[in-house]
């Protein structure tokens, strides 16, 4: 019962703790400002842009950026949510920690949306922000705001440096945290003082922190266990999520599937991992989802979790979750275990060690009749959504037509960003890719105002793709502002405005669950065009089927950003349906 | 007195964590138990054995399910070292308690006197105005003594939470699915 090895607090302290604290100590120190040791810093770890939005507290700091201008790209935001959302698209579509900056007060207060997205999508951020200077904290001066404790709850790690001495380990540290084990936003809090005083800099890449066990070791046994329950299922199922995506596991989890055989399927934050042609990929999980895959959780006998973390909108009610099922739960965050789902084994580690090891112990075997299944309930769901999603005999267009469109004339290669509502529900149905990190979407916090922002930074880590942003006219009236960086800074991006005239999918549950009273869901928009011709920007809108796919094949001829507004049908549904509470199983096809 | 209501499947558990010492850590811990609305029932906070390392010990009434849930939650922040929850059977506790009473009472009831002695409590300090009584104990044994000296007149009374101790010869006991370290 009790482990052998390590089990004092001494003996764990005792590992190197004083080396570690000193470990920056290192010879060439070179006396500089503060704000000259951030951004050294942050050159130190290979940063190249960061989003931000200048003021008091933080000056200084840009001061240095003015200067290192050549080294450093700084884009200009139009709100503080825009610059940590920018962040995590930048983040989400290049694998590396995404940089945002702001002032005190009311712009970090301004970030709090985005990390607390950030936070709960696991997206790799540094959050630096200004504060007053430290003899007037506790003070309530002006434009001070305790953004360390506003900011506790939904940052993997914070920290407020007070002395320019600081600076440089404290850096290290946020960006090891932001970016190892299950990855996540980081803020780092620097008082005026620390930023105007000078310090001996040198730098050193924080390789361990200790208190902090980034990657579990995987036991060999429950490998073993997972093994061998796969190899005597007879109805596997993997569900996979954005785990594969962040421990860069998508090849061996390649691997994993095209020697097991075994149906996957995915959460909406996982859904770029694998090529969606890929034979056993059986579709999207979710309220939303795909019908076969939500259904058939409730008949496999072996459900292969990889990466995802049982969140409500996959499971419905756990009261009837896969209660059939052995379940495997593969997770680098030890917490994430018997949280929601309770697991016969649990291999804790990352995917990208632990899959392979399975994957060597798994024999193939034949789930031709299980396929069967899915096949069969395919055809349901194509019968009775997704023939008249896409060929619609209604007039008014539809929007999973549109996404389908985007499918088309960008070959799969485009890096899809949506927004949140009925448009996020019908991109992540219908679009479909060949590259990981090609679709991003607010997942956990289902943020609306995400697109605008999260294009713009997944545009600027990848300046050659094609980014399409699909959003609805609720969504992108909430970061409108960002046309104005997109302006600015001249990224080209592509946004398809999916217009219903309405909030579409609080307005579906209205219709569903609230006897149609559509309180507050009817929303007018402005005149996209000349607000896009205000912001220099090239626009069209389309209103009848036979000018939707010249006005796209336009969009992406065109080069440099375009806004392409879509009227659909108003008050289409997103079908099929697992109501609020149900079970996957009850999953409704109209 | 509040005596702690439970619910069923409810049961009362000590948490031992262990953190790095800087600013705010007990924000987090405490955030990991106020984001369910579940009270902490007694807090205490020292430093280690080891300089830089510092124990909390968390008394909450929950159920099983919800302990091992917030333990992991609580070990997963970065700053801290180590969590560990148990019930009381696998742990030694204790509580302080002082009593403050007027020193005339002492004077006046020559059972106050016996009651002391009976409850193994001891005298602090003696003004002219007031006595200062200590006594060490489980919390219902420092409650024993509140009641046998309410009669005569308590002018102040305060209670430390309990400290605890793991009754193993090692500090930690396996989780579940392996430590942190």
């Amino acid at each position: 019962m009790f482990k052998a090895e390590n089990n004092t607090i001494k003996q764990i302290v005792n590992k190197n703790w004083q080396q570690i604290d000193n470990e920056v100590q290192s010879e060439q120190a070179v006396k500089m400002l503060g704000a000259e040791a951030i951004i050294k810093s942050l050159l130190a770890e290979e940063v190249d842009i960061m989003f931000g939005y200048p003021g008091g507290a933080i000056m200084p700091t840009y001061d240095i950026i003015h200067q290192q201008q050549e080294n450093i790209k700084h884009v200009l935001v139009r709100h503080e949510q825009g610059a940590v959302l920018a962040a995590q698209g930048y983040a989400r579509a290049s694998g590396k920690v995404g940089v945002c900056i702001a002032t005190s007060g009311p712009g970090a207060t301004n970030l709090i949306t985005g990390i607390a997205d950030a936070q709960i999508d696991s997206t790799p951020l540094v959050c630096i922000t200004g504060q007053v200077h430290r003899d007037l904290l506790g003070t309530d001066a002006f434009q001070e705001t305790d953004i360390i404790d506003i900011s506790m709850p939904i940052t993997k790690w914070n920290y407020k440096v007070t002395e320019a001495a600081e600076i440089p380990k404290v850096i290290a540290r946020a960006f090891y945290i932001a970016k190892s084990g299950r990855p996540g936003p980081v803020l780092i809090d620097i008082t005026k003082n620390a930023q105007m005083d000078y310090l001996n800099f040198s730098y050193k890449k924080c390789q361990h922190f200790n208190s902090y066990l980034p990657e579990p070791t995987p036991s060999l046994f429950s490998i073993k266990e997972a093994a061998s329950l796969i190899n005597n299922a007879q109805r596997p199922l993997v569900v996979f999520g954005q785990g594969v995506i962040l421990g860069n596991a998508e090849s061996e989890f390649k691997n994993f599937l095209d020697k097991s055989g075994v149906p996957a399927a995915a959460t909406i934050m996982g859904i770029s991992a694998i090529d969606n042609s890929h034979e056993n990929h059986v579709g999207v999980l979710g309220m939303h989802g795909n019908y076969a895959p939500n259904l058939l959780t409730n008949e496999c006998d072996v459900l292969i979790a990889i990466g995802m973390r049982f969140d409500d909108r996959v499971t419905g009610t756990l009261d009837t979750y896969a209660k059939q099922a052995k379940i495997i739960h593969l997770e680098i965050d030890q917490s994430e275990i018997d949280k929601n789902v309770t697991t016969d084994v649990a291999v804790v580690g990352n995917v990208k060690y632990t899959l392979p090891q399975i994957t060597q112990r798994i024999v193939s075997s034949d789930y031709s009749s299980w396929y069967q299944r899915f096949k069969e309930l395919d055809k349901q769901e194509f019968d009775a959504v997704i023939k008249e999603d896409l060929r619609p005999t209604k007039k008014e267009m539809t929007m999973p037509e549109v996404v389908e469109l985007v499918n088309e004339l960008t070959q799969q290669q485009a890096i899809v960003v949506t927004d949140v509502g009925q448009h996020q529900m019908a991109a992540c149905r219908y679009s479909k890719f060949k590259n990981s990190r090609s679709m991003i979407t607010s997942g956990g916090l289902g943020t609306m105002g995400f697109c605008v922002p999260a294009a713009m930074g997944a545009k600027l880590a990848k300046p050659d793709a094609i980014v399409v942003g699909i959003v609805g006219d609720g969504g992108v009236q909430m970061n409108i502002q960002e046309l104005g960086t997109i302006m600015q800074s001249e990224i080209d991006v592509k946004i398809i405005i999916l217009n219903n005239q309405f909030l579409g999918m609080v307005r579906q549950w209205q219709e569903l669950y609230f006897d149609k009273r559509y309180a507050s869901t009817e929303i007018t928009s402005p005149d996209y065009q000349k607000l896009s011709e205000a912001y220099g920007i090239a626009s069209v809108k389309v209103c009848r089927r036979e000018d939707l796919k010249k006005a796209m094949q336009t969009m992406f001829n065109h080069n440099g950003a375009y806004v392409l507004e879509v009227m659909v049908g108003q008050e289409n549904n997103v079908f099929p349906m697992i109501s609020p509470g149900c079970s996957v199983s009850d999953m409704r096809l109209k | 007195m509040s005596i702690i209501t439970m619910e069923k499947d409810e049961k009362i558990y000590t948490l031992a964590l262990f953190s790095r010492n800087k600013a705010g850590i007990l924000n987090r811990v405490t955030a990991v138990f106020s984001r369910i609305k579940l009270n902490i029932d007694s807090l205490n906070v020292s430093e280690t054995e080891s300089s830089g390392v510092f124990r909390y010990s968390i008394k909450v009434h929950t159920t099983e399910k919800l302990i091992r849930r917030i333990t992991k939650q609580l070990e997963k922040q970065v700053d801290v070292i180590k969590a560990v929850f148990s019930t009381d059977e696998y742990i030694v506790q204790q509580e302080i308690a002082m009593y403050k009473i007027p020193t005339s009472v002492m004077l006046d009831h020559i059972k106050t006197e016996q009651i002391i002695r009976d409850h193994n409590a001891r005298i602090l300090t003696m003004h002219r105005e007031y006595t200062i009584i200590e006594k060490t104990g489980h919390k219902h044994e420092t409650q024993d003594l509140f009641d046998a000296l309410e009669p005569y007149g308590i002018l102040e009374f305060v209670r430390s939470g309990p400290i605890s101790i793991s009754k193993l010869k090692t500090e930690f006991p396996d989780l579940k699915y392996g430590s942190k370290h």
